[in-house]
């Protein structure tokens, strides 16, 4: 049997640390918002006659009066703009005739004046009412998924003792992960222009269920073995619990991967960062069920807490403390 | 050894798996398989319940989304709920009348509409959506110009205008060209014949004031010669086409909006991008689930190919469900199908796991299976429901603006893990109960559980050792 439990603190320090880092360029840079939580526009071309440089475009873009556009590399020849909302959307009205022509379709004839044909591949405007209402939806869905799971896990667990500390535990992993999966996308934002979107949500989402999933795999096994034995000191049972599953997590986690993989390298360049933030996520969920919340509830079961609340004061430890921890 | 109810579920599992495929196999098998040969499928068609192809999203078929915010401005005294579901019932039936297949308008919240219309640009469907037919009716004064024709009714003047025609116009050649017949309403009818009685007073085709002039945003449609009174209905001549003449019907009974509509999102995807999505997802799918395949058989060898087995069975299945329900697959959607796949793989490796130790331990095949599902259970249904929460509060999150991708992502893994907890519980245990009793089952090496002797912890749960 491995000694999890007792090398707790080698597993929490670790995640400490990438917990701080990624905690620190979310401070720092702060995740770069896509159209769709800040509002403004933004298209997809290829350019079919010749090949057109990046530079060439930006310029472009700015001669057309966007300075503020952002061009990004999307493949051979082909090109993301992000610019300010365009001016494509006139009201619609009754007996105002056909729709007029937009910002979006003057910008597109001006490029293929300057650099020859061109596909325009697709193209999307958020107005800011519509923004800072997904700014809204969004946190309230992530704060109400994480208050279900809990009451959930409470539930499912209301036969050991105190099963609220499985359920917080579980979202203690689950914060952990979502953590340094926003502290990577704000250095992915600050150094390859990386923006999140609603499908980077999806993804957070999704990696929030994910890692609940694998908590739940250890805290059953422990549920198990405490049912089958009342005595067993909770150390043991954290140990044996995390070997037992230990194949299980890795493989399950290699088998995902695999999949995520598999998108990641030949699934389509839209959905690239998606995948690239379900993978980190997986793996990360997968560390924080062997590393974080069941090593948080052993430090809370072993009222590690308690004890390093005390040294912060400067109180004495109580000595019946001591005899909790086996190591 | 084997049970009959083994034998019997087998036998759905295999017939269930079979129609699935049936269903399921694509029109078009050359663009996923290599080779030629592959007979095309064909999908199911029962009487009025038709599922030829799966349903593709907007990213994946190429097309135009819209939200659309009304904008009643602060003296509209109207009761909005009533016009926004106007609104719904207008931009429906334009977008309707015009042929876009699987077009869909949806409320949203707020004062918003949600429109899907696929295989038109952004342009293309605001046009539309934002083209109504303005049509006036004209006639010439006395200085011979160009005034809205009017009438008098109850001592107002009232223009005559296409609302004072009803939404039942339609099409017909007249001679050489084609006309658009109408009926008035009951002001229209009174209008038309206090205008046409006045037009009589002057030399018919000669006199301009003799003429009716129609205009149609601005634009002269057709100019006539009144020969008689008309109250009840009439015909816009001067359409050169048939179609041109039905366009022009059909927006006239599509009516105007009873709200001023904005566009508050809007976005446009290419066919081909969609049709390139499409191919690497498949793609990409394909890969997943022979590495997975590779690995289940690699590292738990006879249960491994079950697995596998299993594997196919879920993929099928889940096809199945989506072809049937129908789900609208997205790109999200997609991910998230293949995602499920390694979830659904992982009821599996649970049960393997459990199974294993059983096994070690000296447990007879039959038992081994029973307790390692048993034991399996609680984890697989704990585990899986905490996904299904997550799905469901996405599901309410995409539909609270119209975000067609969250939903689907949403719908597509709970139906994955739904169907994932039938494949890992019947499918699997079933293939392994039909092991029972043949040479494969006595062959422990295939179960990877020969080594019973290990260290004791890992054959032996911590609870036993601490018993003894």
């Amino acid at each position: 049997m491995l000694d999890f439990a007792g090398k707790r603190w080698y597993y929490l320090s670790f995640s400490l640390v990438l917990v701080v880092i990624a905690a620190a360029a979310l401070i720092l840079w702060q995740l770069r918002p896509g159209i769709e939580f800040t509002s403004g526009s933004q298209f997809t071309i290829e350019f079919t006659e010749r090949s057109v440089s990046q530079g060439e475009v930006r310029t472009a873009m700015s001669e057309l009066g966007h300075p503020e556009a952002r061009v990004q590399g999307a493949g051979t020849n082909r090109y993301l703009i992000r610019t300010k909302e365009l001016e494509n959307a006139p009201p619609i009205t009754g007996g105002e005739g056909p729709a007029a022509e937009g910002e979006i379709d003057t910008i597109i004839a001006a490029l293929q004046e300057e650099f020859g044909a061109l596909t325009r591949e697709d193209f999307s405007t958020v107005s800011g009412t519509v923004s800072s209402e997904i700014v809204r939806n969004a946190t309230f869905a992530v704060l109400a998924a994480s208050v279900m799971i809990l009451l959930y896990i409470w539930w499912a667990f209301r036969e050991l003792d105190r099963p609220i500390r499985y359920g917080v535990c579980a979202i203690i992993a689950v914060v952990h992960d979502a953590v340094i999966v926003l502290g990577l996308f704000a250095i992915l934002g600050e150094f390859n222009g990386v923006e999140v979107d609603v499908a980077f949500l999806t993804a957070i989402l999704t990696v929030i269920g994910f890692s609940v999933h694998d908590t739940i795999v250890v805290f059953d096994r422990m549920r198990e073995i405490m049912k089958h034995d009342a005595y067993i000191p909770f150390n043991e049972a954290v140990n044996s619990a995390m070997t037992d599953t230990l194949a299980r997590s890795i493989n399950t986690s290699l088998v995902v991967i695999f999949t995520t993989l598999a998108m990641l390298l030949l699934g389509g360049e839209t959905i690239r960062y998606f995948l690239l933030a379900l993978l980190v996520g997986i793996i990360v969920g997968t560390y924080s069920s062997i590393g974080v919340s069941v090593q948080v509830l052993a430090a809370w079961e072993n009222g590690d807490f308690g004890r390093f609340w005390r040294r912060i004061r400067g109180q004495r430890e109580p000595d019946d403390e001591l005899a909790a921890d086996p190591v | 050894m084997r049970s009959t109810t083994t034998v019997l579920t087998f036998l759905f599992v295999v017939a269930l798996t079979t129609f699935a495929v049936i269903v399921v196999w694509p029109s078009t098998p050359y663009r996923y398989l290599p080779g030629d040969f592959w007979p095309e499928g064909r999908g199911l068609k029962i009487a009025g319940f038709e599922r030829e192809t799966m349903r593709l999203g907007l990213d994946l078929r190429g097309g135009a989304y819209l939200v659309l915010e009304a904008n009643p401005g602060a003296d509209y005294d109207g009761d909005i709920e009533q016009a926004m579901e106007g609104a719904k019932d207008v931009v429906e039936r334009r977008v309707n009348a015009f042929g876009v297949s699987e077009a869909e308008v949806q409320r949203a919240s707020g004062n918003r509409l949600s429109v899907q219309v696929p295989g038109l640009t952004l342009a293309e469907a605001q046009d539309l959506i934002g083209r109504t037919a303005a049509l006036n009716f004209m006639t010439y004064d006395d200085n011979n110009n160009l005034v809205p024709a009017t009438g008098v009714i109850n001592g107002q003047t009232i223009a005559m205008t296409g609302s004072h025609i009803r939404n039942n116009t339609f099409a017909e050649r007249v001679g050489t060209t084609y006309a658009v017949v109408f009926e008035t309403t009951g002001t229209g009818s009174e209008l038309m014949e206090q205008i046409t009685t006045k037009a009589l007073q002057y030399p018919i085709g000669s006199d301009p004031r003799n003429f009716l002039v129609v205009m149609l945003d601005g634009e002269v449609l057709s100019e006539a010669a009144v020969q008689a009174v008309i109250s009840d209905s009439g015909q816009i001549t001067g359409q050169a086409t048939f179609s041109e003449a039905s366009n022009l019907s059909k927006q006239l009974n599509a009516g105007a909006l009873p709200v001023p509509l904005r566009i508050v999102q809007s976005q446009e995807v290419s066919a081909t991008l969609g049709e390139d999505s499409v191919l690497d997802s498949v793609k990409a799918g394909q890969v997943g689930l022979i590495a997975v395949m590779i690995f289940m058989i690699l590292y738990y060898r006879l249960p491994g190919v079950l697995a596998s087995g299993a594997l196919l069975v879920y993929t099928a299945v889940t096809l199945l469900a989506f072809k049937l329900v129908p789900v609208t697959l997205t790109l999200s959607g997609l991910a998230a199908f293949v995602l499920s796949i390694g979830m659904a793989i992982d009821a599996n490796v649970l049960i393997f796991e459990r199974m294993k130790e059983e096994l070690r331990r000296g447990r007879t095949l039959n038992t081994a299976i029973d307790l390692g599902f048993q034991r399996a259970w609680t984890s697989i249904r704990d585990s899986n429901v905490s996904t299904l929460i997550t799905c469901l509060i996405l599901y309410w999150f995409g539909d609270q603006f119209g975000a067609a991708p969250v939903k689907g992502f949403a719908l597509t893994l709970a139906i994955g893990v739904v169907i994932s907890m039938f494949s890992a519980i019947t499918v699997t245990r079933t293939f392994l109960k039909m092991l029972l009793g043949t040479p494969l089952a006595r062959n422990r090496w295939l179960f990877n559980a020969a080594e019973v002797r290990r260290t004791s912890a890992t054959t032996r749960p911590a609870a036993e050792s601490a018993g003894d």
